[in-house]
């Protein structure tokens, strides 16, 4: 088979250090990206960039901020939606109060607002884990569900709490076609998780996952708790927030706090626990998986029950989904914890050792 | 006073209900140590089974008995609660034994999915009523000290009773039973109370079925008051804080933090409310019970089982 490293040596610690210490690897991620970046403008239409393709980067961008903190550092957050809301609110503050705000500047600016939120909030994981970290993370959700609506300042008084913002461009280059705006957010997203990759495997990625593993066992080799939780809480929120800024600005357009929701951070985490929890590549299997998966069952379903001769009603649906959901999530924690980043890893593994087994 | 007052009760008995649904959470957690986030889903799925059993039975029956089929679809919903608690045991739990804590609290985040889809798929998603007959009126106490008295809403005091009726069932079947006491042997640890003979697997579907019934117990209630839907669900989120408060493994916590966080609640939206914006209502109980953990981790009459870093 073409993937094996078989005559690939490696004669300097940097060689041995890459990202894709495969050379194959390297040259796939490299095709992929620039296939996403060429190939696909080249065919997309502007149904499939608004269904599919722009929430799909987006989504794999705050799966990737969800995947830090529960994945790589191992505290459950079911607040993420907080952290997109504040990241968007906090972009559209800058962008509005600011005249001529850079929208880079805005997203950035917008991501550390998420910070210091998700700091705030993650303060509480330093006296307690596990379950009551998640109804902690929860009041950051509740909170910021009122705060963005109640709160008139931060919507600049508007009277329903929805806002909207127009005329985004990059540096001079609008970003006004489904097209452009696909390509912004996917360059966003390949430079974050470029970092991320790079940040989970230097030190401090080796300290958060040190805390997820044992986290008693981490303080006494002299790993600090309180920096390693608080810098995953920083980094995941963050990203997060960047993500809210752009599901904000460039996918919906003008927005209300219901946009945020408790049921978006359910279904981050569903994707990271689909995906793979502790994996940049899982994010993005999980992220696919539950964009995608609602649009196929609206496409499938009908179709299977015309077949059996009975109509499947829109609400029928959206059943389905909560079912095949739930029923997914229970079968991966049971089957296969580690999610789709696995599979892809066994294949990986197949592909290495064939034609022998092991 | 009389207002407040008003408010104080109003908040009391909105607490009990919060103590209703935390209840289930409770002995799920003590039983086995699952933080069992499905408890919503489950008084959702439990209200709808009753409405809708209320509804059918006296078409397929022909039997118009308001009592005759109230019991009825209590009973029948009580039986599809036992089911859904063996399956649950069955197809999940079971498959899951020894596992992460956070693994399990996030089954049971894929088992709520699942039993709001298949609640709604097969009972409906509309807005549903259950008529248990309860008296709507208010009634005036305290006629006598305050001008116009307090008025107390009766329904309230009855749904406060029923639960304390309940809870204090659940003490006698706790501390006075055979099985009871393999449910506290359990819970204080699973494989001790294994090697002595009781059977791990029995007493986890005793444990949903129990909070099964609660659930069906609280979901009558709120059902009763403000219609059998959706938005049910958030109960259960509503009632997270409760047990947070009052101590993931304690029952009278579950309670007391029912009442404290029901009266919180009530208490901060009338007269805090008005100062930042109102509907505070939402993460007052949150926040109160975040600023607890952060004193006492354990909650108010948990075990210390939380290791600090």
């Amino acid at each position: 088979m073409f993937y094996r490293e078989n005559g690939q040596f490696k004669t300097s610690y940097k060689a041995d250090q890459q990202v894709f210490p495969i050379l194959q690897d390297k040259i796939g991620v490299w095709l992929l990206i620039a296939a996403a970046f060429i190939v696909v403008p080249m065919f997309a239409g502007d149904y499939f960039y608004q269904a599919i393709l722009i929430p799909l980067t987006i989504m794999c961008l705050a799966a990737l901020g969800v995947n830090i903190l529960v994945g790589y550092c191992g505290q459950i957050s079911l607040g993420s939606g907080a952290f997109m809301a504040v990241g968007a609110y906090g972009a559209f503050n800058f962008m509005v109060r600011i005249p001529g705000m850079p929208l880079v500047l805005a997203l950035i600016l917008g991501g550390l607002c998420a910070t210091f939120f998700g700091i705030l909030f993650g303060l509480p994981s330093l006296r307690v884990k596990g379950l009551y970290l998640a109804v902690a993370t929860l009041a950051a959700q509740f909170f910021s569900d009122w705060m963005f609506l109640r709160i008139k300042w931060f919507t600049n008084d508007s009277p329903s709490g929805s806002v909207s913002v127009s005329h985004l461009n990059f540096f001079g280059i609008p970003i006004e076609s489904a097209m452009s705006e696909y390509l912004f957010c996917l360059a966003v997203l390949v430079v974050i998780a470029i970092l991320a990759k790079n940040l989970v495997r230097g030190a401090i990625g080796r300290e958060w996952m040190a805390i997820r593993d044992m986290d008693v066992a981490a303080s006494v080799i002299g790993i600090r708790p309180m920096y390693a939780k608080l810098s995953a809480f920083a980094v995941s929120s963050f990203i997060i927030g960047v993500a809210g800024a752009l599901w904000a600005f460039v996918h919906l357009g003008a927005w209300e706090p219901a946009a945020f929701s408790v049921d978006v951070s359910f279904k981050l985490l569903f994707m990271v626990i689909i995906g793979g929890m502790g994996s940049i590549m899982g994010s993005f299997f999980g992220a696919a998986f539950i964009v995608v998966l609602p649009i196929v069952l609206s496409l499938v379903l009908p179709a299977i029950a015309g077949a059996f001769g009975f109509q499947i009603s829109t609400a029928g649906i959206s059943h389905a989904e909560f079912i095949i959901f739930g029923a997914l999530i229970v079968w991966f924690l049971i089957v296969e914890p580690h999610g789709l980043a696995k599979l892809w890893s066994i294949g990986k593994q197949k592909m290495r050792v064939w034609p022998f087994p092991h | 006073m009389a207002f407040f007052l008003e408010t104080l009760f109003g908040g009391l008995m909105a607490g009990m209900l919060y103590a209703l649904v935390a209840l289930g959470f409770v002995l799920i957690f003590k039983a086995s140590g699952v933080f069992n986030f499905a408890q919503g889903a489950m008084v959702l799925f439990a209200a709808l089974a009753m409405a809708r059993f209320a509804e059918w039975i006296p078409q397929w029956t022909r039997i118009d008995n308001k009592i005759v089929t109230t019991t009825a679809a209590f009973i029948l919903a009580a039986c599809v609660m036992f089911i859904v608690a063996w399956v649950i045991e069955r197809l999940v739990l079971r498959h899951l034994v020894n596992q992460e804590a956070a693994t399990l609290l996030m089954a049971t985040l894929g088992i709520t999915y699942f039993l709001e889809g298949v609640g709604q798929t097969i009972f409906g998603s509309e807005i549903y009523k259950i008529d248990i007959g309860m008296p709507k009126d208010p009634v005036f106490l305290f006629d006598s000290v305050f001008e116009g008295g307090v008025m107390v809403n009766q329904e309230d005091m009855i749904a406060a009773v029923i639960a304390a009726v309940l809870v204090a069932l659940l003490s006698v079947f706790f501390q006075k039973t055979k099985t009871g006491r393999a449910l506290r042997a359990v819970a204080d640890d699973h494989q001790a109370a294994q090697s002595i003979g009781i059977p791990l697997n029995r007493i986890w579907v005793i444990v949903w079925c129990v909070a099964g019934v609660v659930a069906l117990v609280a979901g009558m209630i709120w059902g009763s008051k403000l219609g059998v839907q959706f938005s049910l669900t958030t109960v259960a989120l509503r009632a997270l804080p409760v047990v947070i408060l009052g101590g993931l493994t304690s029952v009278p916590g579950a309670i007391i933090g029912g009442l404290i966080i029901g009266v919180g609640e009530k208490l901060s939206e009338v007269y805090l409310g008005p100062f930042v914006g109102g509907g505070i209502e939402i993460w007052f109980a949150y926040v109160l019970a975040l600023g607890f953990l952060l004193v006492r981790p354990q909650g108010l009459f948990g075990e210390k089982i939380i290791d600090r870093v």
